[in-house]
């Protein structure tokens, strides 16, 4: 009888709570996404429809799990381009609703109009999509966060690792459009950085064409090996192919047997589906479990964005967009992303620092920086553009 | 005559087989998928048990009579009988379990599941499932307080320590603390709740009554980037005036003044460290480096480091009890 009555009374309590609970704070998150998703060459690496925006998901509900021990609700709203649209108007009609936190995976070129357009609303973009070093550089914006990491940190998370395993003589190829030239760029500032010697530099011309046909594989073992032959000697093929035309097609059939990394082979990324180190494996089955396929780089750079602000939020106990922010920019923010370290802001130009997987698309070969390559603030800012050598002026 | 002489002599064959101090370490070994049982009198491994797939939170049952490993690829706890020092039954615990606490008698365990934001209750005495309670996001550190009122669990991407009412398997309280809790841990005379926190780099101490973090350790060592110093496990003394603190891949186990709060001294052990146990007079302190493959014996009094063991591969978890 005790026994039943206490029970009643611990019941009735919860209820009293539940119902004289003040309503939670509501926390709505944009996500500003790109239209169309490019083609790849390898069927498998083809992104979902919802690459991205399916991570954003899934940190929206890690937050509302914690948001419940705070009285905190988190809620994602997404926005889709179509061919055409103005990325500024949708940024800005995100803000009319009064949505300060929006996670982007545009373009450069559209980033950049619509953290212009949102310039003075005190709404700020988490860039999940862009790996262009400018938009960190000679182009930052004081109102633009960047979870995903640049191009040079990604060539230098590569380069470390090269270097490390002294394949220090590179013959480059490079594809013909802007952003393979682009991670040509950057691989040859890696190089030069941590003493790699680019013994060659070939271009490969994008004639157009399908990326499947019905013969094609005859053809390409006729095409790669023709292509890489008569090569000074070199230790490994390094391939700057963003736009997907070759690079996949050179594993196996270079000239020399010689291994192959950049666009192919070797890729630096910042998450794969099989990272499994430093309890990731929780993350990975949560993110299969909610979206029934494996987790991409844009996938957690995505989650990552929507992690910080329910971070700082919780820290903050607030929602109160100033607030919050300044404590994302201030000293004292940090982010748990499966890495095996903190992920912290770079206070000069707002990009995370983090840790560069290097995967085969079967498994994690290395995680940069590598063990040796020193620095007096942060091993992670070994990758990439340094503080010294920044053309970003915040404000 | 005789006959007393020959007792004695047996007293004194039996003194030499069986020292009144013999203790037995179980350490978990992550990758061999197995448990290195320790003699401390001879700092040797003197059997490998083979268990499931990725064992790490072990732990002695009060009764001594098994010791419970989780193993967390295969979604079971498994309990080594230690007489036969074989396998001779599992728990059902719930996907990937980690680390768990008994209460006070011994009858209850409570786990943390990590795939599915659950602490599991389980009666050990009749091996079955009798709860859940739902907490934060990936659960992993545990602890009871002394007076059994309370269950911590720690949630790794919540970043909370979770103070659950063990009678009504309900949560009361809710503290913040720093990026990635992995273990907590009561001062003995329960006033203060500790928890490491991996990723940020501190611990936190928690007023266990008030429900709030009343300061942080943080460590500092000339020379070691501050991503590398990654708190994980923590041992306080019976008396509560000192606590070790394993440091992670900053390969070292940190000396705490337990009333101050301030860092006295860093011992130098193994690669990655990761959890500690107390031999039961406290003249010892087991820890397990994860990389390096072993564990290193502290002097707990010269607070020296005094002997290495080789274990199996990537060590994890240990305990400790009487022989």
């Amino acid at each position: 009888m005790i026994r039943l009555f206490v029970g009643v009374v611990v019941g009735l309590n919860a209820l009293v709570t539940t119902a004289f609970a003040a309503d939670p704070v509501e926390i709505a998150i944009g996500y500003l996404r790109r239209a169309g998703v490019k083609p790849t060459l390898s069927m498998v690496e083809q992104p979902a429809e919802n690459d991205g925006v399916a991570g954003a998901r899934l940190a929206i509900d890690d937050n509302n799990t914690t948001g419940k021990f705070l009285n905190q609700h988190f809620t994602l709203e997404e926005f889709r381009l179509k061919d055409g649209d103005d990325a500024a108007n949708a940024a800005v009609a995100l803000a009319d609703r009064n949505i300060a936190f929006i996670i982007t995976d545009l373009p450069a070129e559209s980033l950049l109009k619509a953290a212009d357009a949102l310039r003075g609303r005190g709404a700020v973009l988490f860039n999940a999509g862009a790996i262009d070093d400018r938009l960190r550089e000679e182009d930052c914006r004081a109102n633009v966060i960047h979870v995903a990491p640049t191009r040079s940190m990604l060539a230098d998370g590569l380069a470390q690792y090269l270097v490390w395993k002294q394949w220090k003589r590179w013959l480059m190829v490079v594809g013909s459009h802007d952003e393979d030239r682009r991670f040509a760029e950057a691989l040859r500032r890696s190089a030069a950085r941590f003493g790699a010697k680019i013994v060659q530099e070939r271009v490969f011309e994008d004639t157009g064409g399908a990326r499947r046909t019905d013969s094609g594989v005859t053809l390409i073992q006729r095409q790669m090996p023709v292509f890489t032959q008569q090569a000074p000697v070199y230790d490994i093929l390094v391939a700057a192919d963003e736009s997907e035309v070759f690079a996949s097609y050179l594993p196996y059939r270079t000239w020399d047997p010689r291994p192959v990394a950049g666009s192919a082979g070797l890729v630096p990324k910042s998450w794969d589906p099989a990272q499994d180190q430093w309890g990731a494996v929780q993350m990975q089955n949560r993110f299969l479990k909610l979206n029934s396929r494996r987790m991409t780089a844009l996938d957690m750079q995505a989650w990552t964005a929507a992690r910080m602000i329910g971070e700082a939020v919780a820290r903050v106990n607030s929602s109160d967009r100033k607030t919050v922010l300044d404590f994302l920019k201030g000293p004292d923010f940090s982010i748990a992303a499966f890495k095996g370290q903190r992920l912290t802001l770079r206070a000069w130009n707002l990009q995370l620092r983090q840790p560069i997987l290097l995967v085969d698309g079967r498994m994690v070969v290395s995680v940069s920086p590598q063990e040796g390559f020193l620095h007096q603030v942060s091993e992670l800012d070994t990758l990439g553009v340094d503080q010294p050598e920044t053309k970003c002026k915040l404000h | 005559m005789w006959r007393l002489c020959l007792v004695s002599g047996i007293a004194v064959w039996l003194a030499g087989t069986l020292p009144a101090g013999a203790f037995i370490a179980y350490v978990s070994n992550e990758k061999s998928n197995t448990v290195s049982v320790i003699d401390t009198d001879k700092w040797a491994v003197i059997k490998t048990i083979k268990v499931g797939q990725r064992p790490r939170g072990i732990e002695f049952t009060k009764d001594g009579k098994f010791v419970l490993v989780a193993v967390g690829d295969d979604d079971t706890i498994q309990m080594i009988d230690t007489a036969t020092q074989q396998v001779a039954d599992t728990l059902p615990s719930g996907p990937d379990p980690e680390l768990f606490i008994q209460d006070k008698a011994g009858k209850i365990l409570y786990v943390a599941n990590e795939n599915d934001n659950t602490v599991t209750v389980i009666d050990i005495e009749r091996r079955a499932r009798v709860g859940d309670v739902q907490v934060g996001v990936e659960p992993e550190g545990m602890a009871i307080s002394p007076d059994g009122r309370f269950l911590i669990n720690t949630s790794e991407t919540t970043n909370m320590a979770h103070f659950i009412d063990t009678a009504a398997r309900q949560i009361v309280a809710n503290v913040l603390v720093d990026a990635r809790p992995r273990f907590a841990e009561f001062k003995r005379d329960g006033s203060e709740l500790w928890v490491s926190s991996e990723i940020g780099g501190t611990v936190a101490i928690i007023d266990p009554v008030k429900h709030t973090v009343t300061t942080k350790i943080t460590f500092n060592i000339p020379g070691m980037r501050k991503e590398a110093i990654q708190p994980v496990g923590i041992s306080i003394v019976a008396d509560g005036k000192t606590a070790f603190v394993a440091l992670g891949p900053a390969n070292r186990v940190a000396v705490v003044d337990a009333a101050s709060h301030q860092v006295t001294k860093y011992l130098l052990v193994g690669q990655r460290v990761w959890h500690m146990a107390f031999t039961p007079d406290e003249k010892f302190l087991l820890v397990t480096n994860g990389v390096s493959n072993d564990v290193s014996v502290i002097d707990v009094a010269a607070l020296k480091v005094i002997k290495t063991i080789q274990v199996g591969e990537l060590p994890w978890g240990i305990t400790i009890a009487k022989q």
